[in-house]
């Protein structure tokens, strides 16, 4: 029980505000679903939650459930604080939403659903991790989940840029330029933490030719809120983003290499931002898509001689692969990067989470020996390879397999597939530097 | 005891007919309009193709990954179903029922073939019946009514198989053999056994949300 994570409010629950959530839900699928699971238990092998586990029957994705959501449908909502606290644990705890289950299901139930209407439902008593909700002030104060300020982002943009000057002549990364092909999005933690993520984003737009831009707002892909239980917050997070491509006049929004900010802006941001029939306004592109395009097409070519040596692997992440459909891009441009690639076993589709998508790296410390309990399975596969560097175009999937690499020895490097090109891409002589 | 035969095979069989079709429409009528204002999701992905495979993945044996992660579980499963559906429709005793009330009937299996499945229809409910006590993640989710409606569905084949065979007190078997069929007829619309026909929706589901959608497998 998380004892140390004080905000949960200890204020009586709101049962009426439980029930208005329930009934709002309470569509034909949820009833569906809640009546005709037939306890067969074959989705419990297909969660990395419960392998990890030692295959605790407590830890399979219908028990799970069960015991959240379909109680509280089942109480009608009359549930006490205690029992928040319990589903806490397991909405935050031992699920990543990654939604390999349904795929397992043979009624296709999608548990992943369940578990975020539950979440919340939580969220709307104050019960959700702590790591979440500081980020939810950031984005409803400044627009992004880290609290960078407007000028904060763009100067770093402008220092990116001339940083890169040296190396490829006339490189810029532009801001608000109206009528740009892709809007370009990212993580937070690029600006704040890696910003040679945005000069290695540039380098390669530049070389390829592309017609881009960078919004001076709306530039945080990433909806912390979908995974806090914050619709409405979640939807405003979204919309602002589609809101200011719309008004650039932006053709498509181009997505960083980030999983859950894809999952958002293509799939569950228009429904969280109102769009009725479920698209978002405006095209959303992963950077698996865009950076796999400029090698096929030679707007960027590979130098054959910095092609690595070493064995490769690559993670999916699940909402890139299994929940974006974009499973093959990625090994696509491995194919140019590199000469010995294996793949783990299971992969594409069927890839287990890394153990921290979900909102669980950013719900902090509290949750740090869970992650690396539940990386296990990654771990496992990981090793199984051989592999010496771990290629991932997810901020999340990085930065756990990061953690995963120190507690299981796993004695490999973590890489975004930017960092790949850049270090292998040739730069044509008119941008060479005199 | 006759009369009561000839209530069950009467009036009793056209309630049982009539509230399992009548259920099933029904519950499919409410969960249909339910949908139109709940579940606008089903309706903005819907695709045939991704929908027909999601289905047909789970429809033929073996054909999706879960069911190869379980191999003799989903072999099982599969002959457990075929068996279900096959031997009361295709059983010769019945069709020349239907053929004497209504002059119709489909084709039907030699009684021989009926009989070797119904004992492997049987073996497979002792099969899953185990299964759900033996395996702890199965067990944990596993109710009395779970195990309720697993024995119901024995029920019918158990005293088919008897009556057929002419072992025990034949009246009271086949009475049972045509009450335990009818009580499960009229169960099916409103438990979960309704997967009859919510399956085919669950799974189109799933489907075209992976499919549909993001252009995903989802099996």
């Amino acid at each position: 029980m998380p004892e140390n994570s004080n905000h949960i409010s200890e204020q009586p629950v709101n049962v009426e505000k439980i029930k208005q959530i329930l009934d709002v839900n309470n569509g034909a699928r949820v009833r569906t679903w809640l009546n005709i699971c037939a306890s067969c238990g074959l989705c419990a092998e297909s969660c990395f939650f419960y392998l990890a586990k030692d295959k605790d029957p407590k830890v399979s994705p219908a028990y799970k459930f069960k015991t959240t959501l379909g109680e509280m449908y089942k109480k009608k909502g009359n549930v006490d604080r205690e029992f928040l606290k319990k589903c806490y644990d397991i909405l935050w705890g031992e699920c990543t939403t990654c939604k390999r289950c349904s795929m397992y299901c043979p009624f296709g139930i999608d548990i992943a659903t369940m578990i975020s209407t539950a979440r919340t439902v939580c969220w709307s008593q104050g019960v959700f991790p702590e790591g979440l909700a500081r980020t939810l002030t950031n984005y409803r104060e400044t627009g992004n989940q880290m609290g960078t300020s407007k000028e904060d982002f763009i100067e770093t943009c402008e220092w990116m840029a001339e940083e890169f000057e040296d190396e490829i002549k006339g490189i810029t990364i532009p801001i608000d330029r109206p009528g740009a092909k892709y809007m370009y999005t990212v993580n937070p933690r690029e600006p704040v933490y890696y910003p040679q993520d945005l000069g290695m984003a540039a380098q390669i737009f530049t070389v390829a030719g592309e017609d881009w831009t960078m919004p001076s707002s709306g530039w945080d892909c990433t909806n912390l809120p979908m995974f806090a239980g914050d619709r409405a917050l979640a939807g405003e997070v979204v919309r602002r983003m589609y809101d200011k491509a719309l008004e650039l006049g932006a053709e498509k929004i181009l997505i960083t290499e980030c999983g859950h900010a894809y999952r958002s802006a293509a799939f569950e941001g228009p429904y969280l931002a109102g769009y009725p029939d479920g698209k978002p306004p405006i095209e959303i592109v992963h950077s698996v898509q865009l950076l796999y395009q400029y090698l096929r097409d030679g707007r960027i070519s590979i130098d054959p001689d910095k092609r690595i040596e070493e064995p490769v692997t690559y993670q999916d992440p699940c909402n890139v692969s299994r929940n974006g459909g974009l499973w093959e891009e990625g090994r696509k441009i491995i194919e140019y990067l590199a000469k010995d690639f294996r793949d783990m076993s299971p992969n594409r589709e069927h890839n287990h989470c890394c153990g921290g998508g979900g909102g669980f790296i950013p719900m902090g410390s509290e949750f740090k020996s869970r992650r690396m309990v539940s990386g296990k399975i990654k771990a496992e596969q990981i090793k199984a390879t051989g592999a010496k560097i771990v290629i991932t175009p997810c901020h999340n999937c990085f930065d756990q397999i990061t953690d995963l690499n120190e507690e299981y020895d796993l004695g490999v490097k973590v890489s975004s597939l930017k960092e790949i090109i850049c270090e292998q891409m040739i730069i044509p002589d008119h941008l060479k530097p005199e | 005891m006759y009369k009561f035969y000839e209530i069950l095979t009467g009036p009793g069989l056209w309630i049982a007919f009539i509230v399992f079709i009548g259920g099933l429409i029904l519950r499919l009528t409410y969960l249909f309009a339910l949908s139109r204002e709940k579940d606008k999701v089903f309706y903005n992905h819907m695709s045939l193709s991704w929908g027909l495979r999601s289905i047909g993945h789970w429809l033929i044996p073996l054909g999706s990954a879960s069911m190869r992660n379980q191999p003799v579980f989903g072999l099982v499963f599969y002959v457990f179903h075929i068996c279900l559906l096959g031997v009361p429709i295709f059983l010769c005793a019945h069709n020349v029922l239907w053929d004497e009330a209504f002059g119709i009937s489909l084709w039907s299996m030699p009684d021989k073939w009926a009989d070797v499945l119904t004992v492997v229809f049987m073996g497979t409910v002792v099969f899953l019946f185990i299964r759900r006590l033996a395996r702890p993640e199965v067990r944990i989710l596993t109710s009395f009514w779970d195990y309720f409606l697993l024995v119901l569905t024995l029920l019918p084949f158990l005293t088919g198989f008897l009556a057929y065979h002419q072992w025990g007190p034949y009246e009271i078997v086949l009475i049972l053999h045509i009450f335990s069929a009818e009580i499960l007829l009229i169960v099916i619309p409103f438990s979960k056994l309704g997967h009859v026909i919510l399956f085919f929706f669950t799974r189109a589901f799933i489907g075209f949300e992976m499919g549909g959608r993001r252009k995903a497998r989802a099996w």
